[in-house]
């Protein structure tokens, strides 16, 4: 293990994915991995890259990389593509366009399945975030396949989010139902070769018009398959980053990103805890007879793990409020 | 839980074939396994390079352009240089009956030829990974 800590941080390339499969497949020695990483973690620029599938967002990261690299940037990259629900498997295609930067030192790219988490990424993806960060990598583009609200966990992540949008895929108003508008950052319309481009570039335009935030999302055109208006994006990407460092963001950011993995380390080790119940089943039963409620079920397992539950107590009336 | 298996299904050369490539892939997905795609035209310093860095278990080569007794064996070699000879190699495609044996010697673990089940491959990979 000391040896593939030392060699991550000292920018040996086998010894970095290794430490990714670790934590990738909760392998032993995880936990003295993180520790021993987390100190240099905190310094990469996050870029999370959204769109729904085939809108262009690989081939788009490629240009980003390309223009990175000539900036004296180091990279790393991130593609989740989902694992399939039936076999589990998948098929991680994201690299086929990136595949110019393969023999890049200063370009690291790792592809992730999903492995049945929900939110777009998989349940591992922040910590391969904090090994490539830690690893030195200047800035990291994380790309995930989302299209509405719910689907794009990297928002909470990233430090800006390009969501990548396509022509003919319907109107600006479904889009905005899609809760699109809210997560997006910055955004492309890609495939702007296309009839209807300009178009949607408009509609998108009058929509945020309307948005009152104190941030306005830039919408750049970009034709990424022929490197079109990817210089021009991602002077838009560091404008938005100027403006979350300006505010401090990235630390509000990074903090309560902190707060949201101790939460899901305590959340799993709750429900793991609950499961080593002998009884755990019997009480499944009860509420699926309808003998008990699940939040009184909830109630007498806090009650055995000896946790005082206020929430539970209060759940109720809190639900009502709601 | 048995272990995940990450395999990278590359195909070296200059042919643009790749409906093998992508049945054997999709064949290794229903079987449950991750599979990293890098399409056509790779040099075989870049299908190293990739195996590397997503630290698959295995590489499955496609070649049907008749350079695997060029290619194949360089992609092994590579593997060798950069300490990563852990790293199973398999091959597929159009391969001659008198190249196998020189292929099998060079470190190339395994040929399926054109006709044979994709079971078989899986199989394969299965047993050498979990052994
Ligand atoms: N016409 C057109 N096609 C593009 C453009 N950008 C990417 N593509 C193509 O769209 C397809 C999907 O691209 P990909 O980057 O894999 O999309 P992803 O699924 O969003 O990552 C590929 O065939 C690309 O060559 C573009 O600007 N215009
Ligand atoms: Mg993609």
């Amino acid at each position: 293990m000391t040896a593939i800590i030392e060699g991550m941080l000292n920018g040996n390339v086998r010894s970095l994915a290794k430490a990714i499969t670790i934590v990738e497949n909760d392998r032993p020695g995880k936990k003295e991995l993180l520790k021993a990483i987390f100190p240099r973690t905190g310094n990469a620029y996050l870029i999370g890259i959204t769109g729904p599938p085939g809108a262009g967002k690989s081939t788009l990261t490629d240009k980003l990389i390309a223009l990175l690299r000539q900036q004296g940037k180091t990279v790393g990259i991130i593609a989740v593509d989902p694992s399939s629900p039936f076999s589990g498997g998948a098929i991680l295609g994201d690299r086929i366009r990136m595949q110019q930067h393969a023999l890049d030192d200063g370009v690291f790219i790792r592809s992730m399945a999903t492995r049945s988490h929900l939110g777009g990424l998989a349940k591992t993806t922040v910590d391969v975030i904090h090994l490539l960060d830690a690893a030195g990598k200047d800035v990291i583009i994380v790309e995930t396949v989302g299209v509405g609200q719910d689907e794009v966990d990297i928002v909470k992540i990233a430090h800006t989010t390009v969501v990548v949008m396509v022509p003919g895929l319907g109107d600006a108003v479904q889009i905005a139902k899609a809760g699109v508008l809210e997560i997006a950052d910055v955004f492309a319309v890609n495939k702007a070769d296309r009839e209807g481009a300009a178009k949607l570039v408009n509609e998108l335009r009058a929509m945020l018009d309307m948005s009152t935030g104190d941030w306005k999302p830039d919408i750049f055109s970009t034709v990424a398959r022929d490197d079109v208006g990817i210089a021009d994006l991602l002077a838009g990407i560091y404008q938005h980053r100027e403006y979350v460092h300006g505010k401090g963001l990235d630390q509000v950011k990074f903090k309560s990103n902190v707060r949201q993995e101790l939460c899901t380390y305590l959340m799993d080790g709750i429900i793991e805890l609950a499961n080593s119940y002998p009884d755990f089943e019997q009480l499944v039963d009860n509420i699926y007879q309808k003998e008990i409620t699940p939040l009184e079920g909830a109630e007498k397992l806090f009650k055995k793990m000896g946790v005082k539950n206020n929430w539970l107590t209060t759940g109720g009336d809190d639900a009502e409020k709601n | 839980m048995a272990k995940r298996i990450k395999v990278l299904v590359g195909k070296p050369g200059l042919d643009g074939h790749d409906r093998g490539a992508r049945v054997v892939a999709r064949a290794l997905r229903d079987a449950g396994m991750e599979v990293i795609y890098t399409g056509i035209r790779q040099t075989p310093e870049q299908i190293v390079a990739t195996a590397i860095q997503e630290d698959v278990d295995a590489v499955g080569l496609s070649c049907l352009s008749g350079a695997h007794n060029n290619l194949f064996p360089k992609v092994v070699n590579l593997l060798r240089e950069k300490g990563a000879e852990d790293i199973l190699v398999f091959g597929g495609g159009i391969i001659p009956d008198g190249d196998i044996a020189g292929l099998k010697e060079a470190g190339i673990k395994e040929i399926f030829r054109p006709g044979s089940s994709t079971d078989e491959t899986i199989k394969f990979i299965t047993d050498q990974v979990n052994q």
